[in-house]
């Protein structure tokens, strides 16, 4: 479960329990990947369809570092 | 326990047991327009620390349900604030059809302002000084969001009045009844005092929220509009039951500041922070 508020997101994580305040782009690659298993390169993909990135493939996989200390995303 | 009384306080019932007399005396005089409920939901017992200290140098552990492991015993004498510290244990750690929140409540116009803040913002006092007003008191201590409507539900125990507030409110509020005065408790002066008849009357009537307010006592008077994430961060703080509560008290939390707008509100006396809520009210 996600709420916007202002420039925060506030996710609520099921498994866990944990609220979780997300600032951008956390939640947008939260939203990206939905359920699935992705690549980072596959994920970077998803998100060049819908944003303008200009990031490095590595900027992404260093926030992803953060999501998954954070509990929200898992390593397969 | 030798002694016991069970009153209702809006959606809670609580049977209060206690080794003294007096305490239950006192509680029954002052809690003696409430209802009686069908069942408690929750006991509260003041227990001697051990026998002898039913006589000597009386002294009283709070229990119940739900217990901190190393609360302190308190006096006898403050044996009201004992009991009042009780019910908001028992509800804290207990409640789970509300997303409690700590903030006082008030209503006007069918719509509730609530007002969120640590011991000392003023929460109890602005209460009373917005009922002095006509405004309807709804509780001092928790705001009872319930998760499927988003009603705040009434809960008007005993207002619990601190060092200036006691004098505030006696000034406003001439025919008030008060409970005895409580010299030195770990929150300072304690005076409790006895919501008036509307109050008690509604205590079944919850309302939607309207305005949520974080006070401030102490400082120069100051507006300023919280924003939601701020407004969420500090519910989450304010509530004792967020955590437990889950998924329900997340979707609880979020449709209450989507709903409301928020204010951070500083003011030097009470004048003030009345002229400042009027002013924020928005009107029907």
């Amino acid at each position: 479960m996600s709420e916007p508020l202002d420039a925060f997101t506030a996710v609520f994580h099921r498994p866990s329990g944990i609220t979780h305040l997300l600032v951008s782009p956390a939640h947008e690659i939260l939203a990206a990947m939905g359920e699935d298993a992705l690549t980072v390169a596959a994920l970077h993909a998803r998100l060049a369809a819908s944003f303008d990135l200009d990031a490095e493939p590595g900027a992404l996989a260093a926030r992803l570092d953060e999501l998954v200390e954070a509990g929200l995303v898992e390593i397969l | 326990m030798r002694h016991a009384l069970s009153l209702r306080i809006g959606p809670f019932g609580f049977r209060i047991g206690s080794d003294w007399r007096a305490p239950i005396e006192t509680l029954a005089d002052l809690y003696a327009d409430y209802p009686r409920p069908e069942l408690p939901d929750y006991t509260v017992r003041l227990e001697a620390l051990r026998p002898w200290r039913r006589w000597i140098r009386p002294a009283m552990a709070v229990s119940g349900d739900y217990m901190l492991p190393d609360a302190a015993p308190l006096p006898l004498a403050q044996a009201l604030l004992a009991a009042e510290m009780g019910m908001n244990l028992q509800l804290a750690l207990g409640a789970r059809r509300f997303l409690l929140l700590h903030a006082s409540a008030v209503e006007r116009d069918g719509r509730a302002l609530l007002m969120s803040g640590e011991s000392g913002a003023g929460k109890s006092t602005l209460a009373t000084l917005l009922a002095a007003r006509g405004w309807r008191f709804m509780g001092d201590e928790f705001a009872l969001i319930e998760p499927e409507t988003g009603l705040a539900w009434p809960l008007p125990r005993l207002i619990s009045l601190k060092n200036d507030g006691v004098s505030a409110a006696a000034r406003v509020w001439p025919g008030a009844r008060f409970g005895p005065l409580l010299h030195d408790t770990p929150k300072g002066t304690i005076r409790h005092l006895v919501p008036d008849a509307t109050a008690i009357a509604a205590m079944d009537e919850p309302v939607q929220p309207a305005v949520l307010l974080f006070p401030r006592f102490g400082a120069a008077a100051a507006v300023r509009a919280v924003p939601p994430g701020e407004a969420f961060v500090r519910l989450t703080q304010a509530s004792t039951n967020y955590v437990a509560l889950g998924e329900a008290g997340f979707a609880a939390l979020t449709a209450l500041i989507r709903g409301v707008p928020a204010y951070a509100v500083d003011y030097p006396d009470g004048e003030t922070a009345i002229a400042q809520v009027e002013a924020l009210w928005p009107e029907p």
